[in-house]
């Protein structure tokens, strides 16, 4: 296939950005949208030009670490994938690709398509955990059962990748379906309840401060998710936070 | 005399752990506070004993070179984690699993740390649903196990195709709340480029920030080196595309003897090679020989209407196929090691039996678990007289519950859709048993120094078992090192913070600046990519499945030949002080193509086969175990720790025997 790129270029989180244009040839359709671009960072290499700087390092679909905002999509078109994921067959041969970083107040871009996301690694700092010491003593895994029904519901919360299309892909650049999964996970098991009230309030807290805008239920981020994460988490959330809210002496 | 000691405790293997645990010092809590420990890597290893040493009361530095500890390699862990719970109530227990790991490492493993892994085992599935990790529960909400390859019981606890997802995200979320208390200092996007010695000990590393390319000096009483495998010394394997040996080999050539470099698991269920623009390999996780049936045609002439697209493996009558790992080894059938697993499938290739244009793919096939959980459900729900498309329907139903994930990965890479046609699988580089040498507790041959996880050699000897990782890594971080690393801070109490103004710190932080400018002034004319390409295909041509004496020999003359037009023709863009993932690439390439000798010159040292290392040379030549592995115990029972000598073709080697005091050494049969 032949394209033609259509890239952000941005020397650092100082400089201005602007998009660059760069064809490219003979791409398989079945290589991935990465080895796409390690095609084309190894002919600018060739050139002595300088690579573009992306993301990147399971390539397959669970680190999180990849991005990338491709024609206007997070994680490209395809559904229900990572960029690591998306592969080429899902263009045609001649199309032009548009291709920029995660776009966020909270996700400050660090060079070309690589953004900072580590405000979220300190919303999980202020409560995304269960204050359990490691002691080599803690009761049977068995003692409490879990029913199935939430034990399903948990994991299926605990699959988001921490990737942060949901904040890219937002209008208001919310981060409430990525804080609602890890607040979820925890409120549907019992390990996890006993401090559902605290985790709820200071996890809500931290997002607001690290600048992520308002939910306003319009529902982008649940089509954008790589891992099918559901509104229902959100829900879930503001029913916790609710509570939290109006039970607790803070 | 031997220079390694391995410390194993006295006294009977049962007793060994706890008595250890009982003579060891112990740092006081107040104590504590006064000490730093590095600990590099943030995976399950990493990641479970930084939060751990922080509970503890140690001041933690954890490092590592993605954006977030989250992100650490041991998230792609699909299929499970083993512990001896015996939940099933099938006969399990700490010493079954404790032989079947020695056992299935092929008798290369040091009895005493099997136990422990063992032994501790258990706790970690306590630990992790404490955590709040959600495992797979059944109807009773209890929780549910699955088989893995090597065992016969079913001791595999799993998160359907993403349990190291899951247990991962139990460790990060234990490190985040010790982060937020300020326990751990979490560095991301910094690699380690050396590690500081000062009088004979371990207290401190230099690291480059990824992101601003500043150089840094980082001191502490204790470092540990959770950094992973070298897997990606093949260029193409299942790892991340930043997996990378360059923590361990530094340490190596700063005085960590480095064991057994060419025990290399080649996993029998990745998605075959598609073409010259691949950069990684994708594993299907080994739970799917749970329920899969692994074959090829029987006839060749199907084979060659198969590749030319006139068949379709759907219309192969069962007759007609070849489930050979079934006729070979009956009693585990599908579910042997991955070793012998990997073998099998390469024999029948090479025999001409591939199923795809390349000649290396055999089918992994789920029709007959699809209507056999088809009936069962059917019968649960009580449609019966479902039709045959009713009960299929209901069978894909079971296993997409099962392994969903799996499924659509594959689809996604393959286009082609494994609930209607057979998948394609071959065998690709996946882990490393070798790693840096450590005693019993631990600590590798620089006092101070201690590795865990994959980046050690300890447990799994030649061969890993399905599933032992995740279990040996939060067993190292959870577990034993928490308890080790005491007894060697005792005697640093009064030692206060370490200076990083010490000549020793100077000349380390002078030399990691020196091979960076280095790299960038060589302005070649090839791309990094270029010459790990080649590195790659060198490994895996004549160090990868089936090794001898010739090609091993060509593989380090070759490999040296890479490594000196590396030195001279490679071309680095960008400069030192900003982000640049090639100057990242280039320097991880550099310690991976003097890795790889060491690799080839292990291999042809060790003139027996034995689990993942497979000779040639060694082969059983009659019997039952005809053309089987053969093991020569009489010359070859011992770990093989290399010394660095200022070049990897001069390393010399010391022996660890290994002595099986409760296990009889045997033929591994499987038949
Ligand atoms: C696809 C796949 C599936 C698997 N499935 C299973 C399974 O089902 N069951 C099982 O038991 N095992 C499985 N394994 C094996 C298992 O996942 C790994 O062996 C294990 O997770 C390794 O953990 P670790 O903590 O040792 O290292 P890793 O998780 O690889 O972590 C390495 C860490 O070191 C850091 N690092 C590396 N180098 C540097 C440096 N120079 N400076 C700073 N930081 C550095 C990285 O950033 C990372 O944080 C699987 C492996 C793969 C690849
Ligand atoms: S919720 Fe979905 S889109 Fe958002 S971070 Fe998690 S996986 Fe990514
Ligand atoms: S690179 Fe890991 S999810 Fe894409």
């Amino acid at each position: 296939m032949n394209l033609t790129l259509k890239i952000w270029r941005q020397k650092d989180a100082k400089s201005a950005g602007k998009m660059e244009t760069y064809p490219i040839s003979n791409v398989s359709p079945d290589s991935s949208f990465l080895e796409m671009l390690d095609l084309l960072n190894n002919e600018l290499i060739d050139k002595g030009e300088d690579p573009v700087a992306f993301d990147h390092d399971c390539r397959e679909g669970i680190c999180g670490m990849c991005s990338l905002y491709i024609n206007g999509e997070a994680h490209g078109p395809d559904r229900g994938v990572t960029t690591c994921q998306l592969h080429m067959r899902m263009f045609k041969d001649g199309d032009t690709i548009y291709i920029e970083p995660f776009r966020s107040k909270a996700f400050p871009v660090i060079k070309d398509l690589v953004v900072d996301r580590s405000s979220f690694d300190r919303i999980q700092h202020a409560g995304g955990f269960v204050s359990v010491n490691t002691s080599g003593n803690t009761q049977d895994a068995n003692a409490i059962p879990v029913p199935k029904r939430d034990a399903d519901k948990a994991f299926d919360a605990a699959t988001c990748i921490g990737c942060g299309a949901c904040v890219a892909t937002c209008k208001n650049g919310s981060a409430m379906l990525y804080v609602s999964a890890k607040v979820s996970q925890f409120a549907y098991l019992p390990q996890g309840r006993v401090e559902a009230t605290e985790r709820v309030l200071n996890m809500v807290e931290q997002m607001d401060k690290e600048g992520f805008g308002n939910c306003t239920n319009t529902g982008a981020c649940e089509v954008e998710c790589p891992k099918g994460i559901s509104l229902e988490f959100i829900a879930k959330m503001n029913k916790e936070y609710l509570k939290a809210a109006t039970c607790a002496e803070k | 005399m031997s220079k390694l000691d391995s410390k194993i405790p006295e006294g009977p293997i049962k007793d060994k752990w706890t008595n250890h645990k009982n003579k060891i010092n112990v740092v006081n809590p107040a104590n504590k506070r006064l000490i730093d420990v590095i600990v590099v890597g943030t995976g399950l290893a990493g990641g479970s004993a930084s939060a751990s040493l922080a509970e503890l009361g140690y001041n933690v530095k954890a490092f590592c070179y993605q954006d977030s500890p989250r992100r650490a390699h041991s998230i792609a862990a699909q299929g499970g984690i083993n512990a001896a719970k015996n939940y099933q109530n099938d006969g399990d227990s700490t010493y079954r699993l404790f032989y079947d790991t020695v056992k299935g490492g092929d008798y290369r493993a040091r009895e005493a740390n099997v136990y422990r892994l063992a032994e501790v085992s258990a706790n970690i599935i306590d630990q992790c649903v404490a955590q709040g990790v959600p495992f797979a529960r059944d109807y009773g909400g209890l929780l549910d196990n699955r088989s893995f390859g090597g065992v016969l019981v079913s001791r595999t606890f799993y998160a359907k195709g993403q349990t190291g997802q899951q247990l991962l995200l139990g460790a990060y979320s234990a490190m985040s709340r010790q982060i937020g208390k300020g326990k751990i200092k979490m560095y991301n996007r910094h690699e380690m480029l050396d590690v500081v010695i000062v009088d004979g000990k371990a207290r401190g590393i230099i690291a480059r920030n990824l992101v601003t390319g500043e150089i840094e000096r980082h001191s502490a009483h204790a470092v540990v080196i959770a950094s992973g495998g070298y897997g990606n010394v093949f260029f193409l394997s299942t790892n991340a595309m930043g997996s990378n040996a360059s923590a361990a080999w530094k340490i190596h050539k700063k005085g960590a003897f480095f064991a057994n470099p060419c025990y290399t698991q080649i996993h029998p269920t990745c998605i075959p090679r598609s073409g010259d623009h691949q950069s990684k390999l994708t594993l299907m996780s080994e739970s799917l020989r749970n329920d899969g049936r692994i074959w090829v045609p029987k006839n060749m002439e199907d084979v060659m209407a198969i590749r030319e697209g006139k068949l379709k493996p759907t219309q192969i009558k069962e007759e007609d196929r070849d489930y050979y790992l079934e006729r070979r080894y009956p009693a585990f059938g599908n579910l042997v090691p991955r070793d012998v697993a990997s073998r099998a499938a390469k024999e029948r290739c090479d025999a001409g039996f591939g199923v795809n244009a390349t000649g290396e793919a055999v089918y992994l096939d789920f029709s007959s678990a699809i209507m056999r959980y088809g009936k069962e459900k059917a019968m649960i729900q009580h449609e019966t007289n479902a039709s045959d498309d009713r009960i299929r329907e209901l069978g894909e139903q079971v296993v997409e519950a099962k392994y969903g994930n799996l499924f659509q990965m594959y689809e996604k890479i393959t286009d082609q859709n494994p609930y209607k046609t057979p998948m394609m699988i071959y065998p690709a580089v996946h882990y490393t048993m070798g790693g840096i040498w450590v005693d019993y507790n631990l600590m590798t041959t620089i006092p101070g120094c201690y590795a865990a996880g994959e980046a050690n050699f300890s447990d799994h000897g030649a061969n890993r078992l399905g599933a032992s990782a995740l279990m040996q890594g939060l067993a190292d971080g959870y577990f034993v090192l928490p308890y080790t690393i005491g007894d060697y801070l005792a005697s640093d109490i009064r030692t206060g913070k370490i200076s990083t103004e010490s000549p020793e710190f100077e000349q380390a932080e002078k030399e990691v600046r020196g091979q960076l400018e280095q790299l960038i002034n060589i302005k070649g004319t090839k791309s990094v990519d270029y010459f790990h390409k080649r590195l790659g295909k060198v490994m895996w041509d004549k160090v990868g499945m089936a090794r001898n004496e010739k090609g091993l020999k060509e593989a380090m003359e070759e490999i040296r030949q890479i490594r000196d037009e590396f030195w001279k023709d490679v071309r680095v863009p960008g400069g030192m002080d900003e982000f640049n993932p090639e100057l990242e690439k280039a320097g991880r390439l550099a310690d991976f193509l003097e890795l790889g000798e060491l690799f080839a010159i292990d291999a042809l040292h060790r003139n027996e086969s034995c689990g993942g290392h497979f000779r040639e040379e060694s082969v059983e030549e009659d019997g039952e175990q005809k053309g089987e592995a053969k093991r020569d115990d009489k010359n070859f029972a011992y770990v093989a720790a290399w010394e660095y000598k200022g070049d990897p073709k001069d390393a010399v080697m010391h022996k660890e025997e290994l002595t099986f005091n409760d296990i009889e050494l045997k033929q591994r049969s499987y038949k």
